[in-house]
């Protein structure tokens, strides 16, 4: 089987669908790659670096004639002509806004697969390549309005003075949301986070950062696990926040998006006004409409002092990781067209487009001349999972023995000191020493640390040696017997006082503090 | 007057013996208990000497009496100083058979001598040496079986005969009736009932011991320490010695809340794991499905060294491995590159309370970075790596999750809660319980078939 792999012609597009490493990967699987010449250019792969990994380099024609074609960005119109008739396509195709090319697709009969569909089902999360290039951009994010922002992310303590660290702002806590609050921490800033989100609480919070926290009883999680439209009430709170927040941060990063529903605008003109000059505001739902109402989508603007970046192509400014980490997400697509069900690998290096399998169909938007698209939802999510597990948790309780026992054990108890009272009233003492030893016992035993509880059981071991005693009084008996059976007990007795000793004082000596 | 004397060595003995019992409640002061202990045994001894010398009959016999005490101190010593760390719950199941053995031997030594009492008084002296000898046989055979099973010389599965709670039952009845027999008898056929009884505790304690799992041995080591110690106890008040009967209560209530602690950490009732197995379970979990992530050793040095926290937790395995030594020298490495190791201990990892502690410490591991699980559940969040190391039914969350598996309210490491969990294993197969765990199968776990040792060891290279 042979793959193609083409060039990107869109403008700011560094990326390239398939890297020398995927192209070693995609030879074990019994697949061989036609690259376009200087396909991976802007990424940082040479032609060269393609052939030594395996790869042919071809011109643009024979790239695109194979029957299987793989690139970054969506085909234009003009592109799609040059596929041929059957063949397939993977690409992020934005289905919404690429309705004409589908059907151009459709029209001749070739099968398309669109990386920017996978379902959030945890068997695709190999394949999804929206998180992995929002993990990117998050992180590029962060390191943008750093290089724009003129001091210091992390606090500093000079011989010049104290320097406070940055404030930033992370505004949706997805995966991109996630990375940048990541970023931003580990350079020092001060993060805090909001998002509509309840349940995002935790992993906000296990980054890093403050999540900021509306005295409002709503929660904007869907089943799908993305954000969904709030109400105006709670809208109208979540704007005296950002409001009260802008007069605060140093950088606010904002990344709301609601599916197929323009960006909500988040930050209004009058916030910033309030803002700090200096301050820098990244737009990452830019190509969405932007969160600010001032973005211009793929620009650097400032107003009123303050920097507005409404990039669109963050994943595309780290070409060569995220072209890596696409041609991955590509590699286990490919991969997983090569297997059954039971996955088991095709003979002959076969591949199919499995419509019955959900991931696949999810991601399969056109397929036999028709689009596909938009696929049944596959309902999931983490609030789900989470009132899955949970349930069982509470069910789930320790034994504890009932109350009868105790009732029991103390009727047992009295019933036994009546009989030492009334029928051997010379055991009393003793049964009082036995009582207190046990009473004894109990406290000093449970405050012996479990990592000693195997020398406290060689130690008793060692202690009860003191049977010896016993054995030694009978020794004054005048039965032979009864001396040789006590000589045999003093004898087993003695070992157990030596043996349990020095074995105690063996393993005690292993335990050792650190540096000694 | 020297009977008073005595008496005041042994209540200063009883004071030490408790203080060094109270001494192990931190490593610090272990070894000062140790040294109580000795020092009370010291003075015990020496009185109990000055006694028996001050009454007749003993100038035959001493030489005797000395040669086997110094007989049995060159095997103590040769049995303490050889014996293999992981061999040590061995060694503590063979010295309970010793404690009693000795109760019995004591018991048939004073039923023979046949001290002239009448009424009432014959009554108790007869009843106590009739109980001294059965909890002295049960736990002497007990502790023999346990012996075998952990030496593998018997089968570690239990032992299952037909109608068996009818059979203890119908045991200690028998023992109950025979010792009704046995006060009521001329003191010649006494000793026959006596004799009979024997028998029937060594057949009980053989069936007690023998019908219990491997998985529970933790729970039967520390029910017998504490059968060792009642042992003790009935026979202090069988020759109305206040040091036996007080040493007696310390050790029977030590290995009591010992096997508590271990029924509490295996969430099992004591009752439940004394009438059976562990095994015969009928397993009826959700069954778990998924696929493993296998990774290398290289690969898995790479992500310790990008850690910022690592927590190990060692199961038996690792002991059977003996991968402990490169384990502290990848600890060491890492504390060296800035990473926080620390070791995370569940009470029943081991074949004996403490039992992994101890192998950690052989391996020099310093105690104050091996935490037990109380101490460190809530440290896997915010743990960027950890590693399970020969431990499965410890770490396996359907004991938390699925509430049909066999192991479910069983305490355990909540190891997946970390970033990433790589976990060692020699192949495919389940834990002690028979349960399938889940934690292998979890998105951020990885493993690394193959024995730990060499896979410790070739971590350790790569870095």
């Amino acid at each position: 089987m042979k793959i193609g792999v083409v060039k990107e012609i869109q403008k700011n597009e560094s990326r390239v669908a398939i890297t020398p490493k995927n192209v070693e990967q995609l030879a074990k699987i019994g697949f061989a790659t036609d690259i376009e010449t200087q396909a991976g250019l802007a990424s940082g792969f040479s032609d060269d670096d393609y052939i030594k990994s395996g790869a042919k380099i071809v011109n643009k024609e024979s790239a695109w004639l194979n029957d299987l074609v793989v690139k970054v960005l969506p085909p234009s119109l003009e592109e799609t002509s040059l596929l041929k008739e059957g063949a397939a396509l993977i690409s992020l195709m934005s289905p919404h806004k690429n309705a004409e090319i589908l059907q151009a697709l459709a029209n001749k009969r070739v099968d398309v697969m669109s990386m920017d569909c996978v379902p959030r089902i945890s068997r695709a999360q190999k394949l999804d390549v929206l998180s992995s290039m929002a993990n990117i951009a998050g992180y590029r994010a962060v390191i943008e309005a750093a290089s724009e922002f003129s001091g210091f992310f992390g606090g500093q303590i000079t011989a010049a003075g104290k320097i406070n660290p940055a404030k930033v702002l992370v505004i949706g806590a997805g995966v991109a949301g996630l990375a940048a609050i990541g970023a931003a921490k580990s350079l020092g800033a001060i993060v805090r986070s909001f998002d509509t989100r309840l349940e995002v609480k935790e992993q906000i919070e296990s980054m890093g950062a403050e999540f900021l926290v509306l005295n409002f009883n709503e929660s904007g999680g869907s089943s799908d696990g993305y954000a969904k439209t709030m109400s105006p009430e709670f809208i109208e709170k979540e704007m005296e926040l950002f409001a009260k927040q802008s007069k605060e941060v140093d950088i606010i990063i904002t990344t709301a998006l609601i599916p197929g529903k323009p960006a909500p605008k988040l930050i209004t003109d009058e916030m910033i006004k309030t803002m700090k000059p200096g301050s820098i505001i990244i737009d990452m739902a830019a190509e969405q409409g932007g969160n600010c109402d001032n973005t211009v989508p793929g620009e650097l603007i400032e107003k009123y002092g303050v920097k507005i970046i409404g990039y669109t192509d963050f994943a595309s400014r780290m070409a060569t990781q995220s072209s890596q980490l696409y041609g991955t997400n590509i590699f286990h697509l490919i991969s997983e067209l090569c297997k059954n069900q039971d996955n088991n690998w095709f003979k002959d290096n076969n591949w199919f487009i499995n419509i019955e399998d959900e991931m696949i169909r999810g991601l399969t938007t056109v397929k036999d001349g028709k689009v596909i698209w938009p696929a049944p939802p596959i309902k999931i999510s983490q609030t789900d999972i989470k009132a899955s597990t949970a349930k069982p948790k509470e069910k789930i309780v320790q034994k504890k023995p009932s109350p009868l026992w105790k009732v029991f054990g103390i009727l047992s108890f009295t019933l036994l000191l009546s009989i030492i009272g009334l029928y051997a009233p010379r055991l009393l003492p003793q049964f009082t020493l036995f009582t207190l030893a046990c009473i004894i016992g109990f406290y000093v035993i449970w405050n012996v640390t479990p990592a000693l509880h195997t020398p406290l059981m060689s130690v008793t071991n060692a202690i009860s040696g003191i049977m010896l005693v016993g054995a030694l009084v009978l020794m004054n008996s005048p039965n032979i017997i009864t001396i040789i059976l006590a000589l045999i007990a003093i004898f087993i007795a003695a070992i157990n006082i030596f043996g349990g000793f020095l074995v105690t004082h063996r393993m005690l000596d292993m335990f050792q503090k650190k540096d000694k | 007057m020297l009977e008073n004397l005595i008496e005041a060595v042994y209540l200063l003995a009883i004071v030490l013996f408790i203080f060094s019992l109270a001494n192990l409640s931190k490593q610090e002061n272990a070894k000062r208990g140790n040294t109580f202990g000795i020092i009370g045994m010291v003075l015990t001894i020496t009185a109990t000497f000055l006694l028996i010398f001050s009454r007749p009959n003993i100038e035959d016999y001493w030489i005797f009496m000395v040669t086997s005490l110094l007989v049995a101190a060159v095997i103590g010593q040769r049995v303490a100083s050889r014996v293999e760390m992981t061999a040590m719950p061995e060694l503590i199941a063979i010295l309970h058979s010793f404690v009693g053995l000795a109760a019995v031997l004591i018991g048939f030594g004073t039923f023979i001598e046949n001290t002239p009492l009448s009424g009432a008084e014959k009554i108790i002296h007869e009843v106590e040496i009739y109980l001294g000898v059965f909890i002295g046989a049960i736990t002497f055979s007990g502790s023999v079986v346990a012996f075998g099973k952990l030496r593998t010389i018997l089968s570690s599965k239990p032992l299952i005969l037909p109608m068996k709670h009818l059979l203890n039952i119908a045991m200690v009845a028998s023992v109950i009736i025979l010792g009704a027999f046995f006060l009521n008898s001329s003191h010649s056929l006494a000793i026959v009932f006596l004799i009979i009884m024997t028998i029937i505790a060594l057949l009980f304690g053989v069936h007690l011991v023998a019908s219990i799992g491997g998985a529970d041995m933790p729970v039967v080591i520390s029910m017998l320490n504490s059968y060792s110690g009642w042992a003790a106890a009935a026979t202090g008040f069988l020759l109305s010695n206040t040091v036996l009967i007080v040493v007696g209560a310390l050790v029977g209530s030590s290995g009591a809340i010992l096997s508590y602690i271990m029924c509490k950490a295996m969430n099992r009732s004591f009752i439940s794991v004394i009438l059976g197995g562990f095994g015969t379970v009928s397993t009826q979990s959700s069954s778990v499905s998924g696929e493993y992530k296998p990774t290398t050793p290289a690969e898995a040095a790479v992500l310790l060294k990008d850690s910022k926290s690592v927590i190990i937790v060692p199961g038996y395995g690792m002991a059977v491995a003996q991968a402990q030594y490169p384990i502290y020298e990848m600890t060491k490495k890492l504390q060296d590159l800035g990473i926080e190791v620390r070791f995370g201990i569940h009470p029943v990892a081991g074949r004996l309370p403490g039992h992994m502690n101890v192998l950690l410490a052989e391996a020099k591991v310093p105690y104050d970075i091996v935490l037990e699980m109380d101490e460190i559940n809530d440290d896997f969040k915010s743990t960027d790596v950890v590693l399970v190391i020969g431990a499965n039914d410890t770490v396996n969350p359907a004991a938390e999750e699925d509430p049909n598996s066999p192991i479910a309210g069983m305490p355990v490491m909540q190891a997946w809660e970390a970033k990433h969990v790589l976990a060692f294993k020699r192949g495919t197969a389940t834990g002690y319980a028979g349960v399938e765990n889940p934690l292998f199968f979890k998105e951020n776990t990885q493993m690394i078939f193959g024995d730990a040792k060499k896979s410790v060891d070739e971590i350790l290279k790569s870095m």
